[in-house]
């Protein structure tokens, strides 16, 4: 059997293995737990803004993301969140929660090699794609903003 | 002030964007770093455009707690600051409006894994 005839079956036999994800109940997953977490931060402004009435809007929804950060945080070193996020997919990823839980995750999960290895180091494998995409088209959007 | 209707909205705008997302997730199989760096951008783009205060008028939190509305702050704080300040705001902007985010992310990762350890890993990312 030559190589290529080889390698095709093996990737059929792959195909044929990995477990297909479910595409209409994984979307309306997705939907209600994405559609939850958005409710929860509505949820949380609407409280800060009648605890904070002085607060411009910004600095609200400022308080608010960093409240569901902190939140998801502490959900990942419980071990929560990986439930969630493994039930609703893309909805956990796409909130802020995403982005929270990709810095957390990694950070307990590397915490045996070490503080500065482990935690320091390893934190940053997902998130720091996100902000150096976000930092550099911050800089260039600053010089779109520079000529409007 | 606190209205039923802001609750539905960013309910189904929010889960709207999570189904657009999944979607992507079942035909390209693409990563968790990848998703959440093109939604940025795609915030980003949204903010340069103009279109991102409107949406955020309509959709509420369902605007300002998916990514794209960390993206679109990165944006506007680096465009506000480069008028203000100049070409030293460009640079200062950006991070500056998205500070609480990320110094809380942080923050709280570090004091979560000093304190907690990893459990067997079920799925998850």
């Amino acid at each position: 059997m030559d190589k290529n005839k080889r390698n095709q079956n093996y990737n059929l036999y792959v195909e044929s293995k990995v477990p297909k994800t479910k595409a209409w109940p994984s979307l309306f997953k997705a939907f209600l737990v994405g559609g939850i977490i958005c409710a929860i931060g509505q949820g949380l402004f609407d409280l800060y803004s009648y605890l904070f009435p002085n607060l411009a809007e910004s600095e609200v929804t400022t308080c608010m993301l960093m409240t569901i950060i902190f939140i998801t945080c502490l959900l990942t070193g419980i071990g929560i969140y990986d439930v969630v996020g493994a039930w609703g997919g893309a909805g956990s990823v796409i909130p802020i929660t995403g982005f929270s839980n990709s810095i957390s995750s990694p950070a307990v999960e590397f915490k045996k090699e070490g503080i500065i290895y482990g935690i320091c180091v390893k934190m940053f494998t997902i998130a720091g794609p996100v902000i150096v995409c976000g930092v550099v088209g911050s800089i260039v959007c600053g010089f779109v903003g520079l000529f409007i | 002030m606190i209205s039923v209707w802001d609750y539905v909205i960013s309910f189904l705008v929010g889960g709207f964007i999570c189904f657009l997302a999944q979607i992507l997730v079942i035909r390209t199989k693409i990563t968790t770093a990848r998703i959440l760096v093109l939604f940025l951008i795609i915030g980003m783009i949204l903010e340069v455009f103009n279109v991102y205060a409107p949406f955020k008028e309509f959709a509420k939190a369902g605007a300002s707690v998916p990514i794209i509305g960390f993206g679109a702050s990165l944006a506007r704080g680096a465009i506000m600051a480069a008028k203000e300040y100049g070409v030293i705001g460009i640079f200062t902007g950006g991070l500056t409006a998205a500070a609480g985010g990320i110094s809380m992310a942080i923050f709280a990762s570090f004091i979560v894994a000093l304190i907690f350890n990893s459990k067997t890993k079920r799925g998850g990312h």
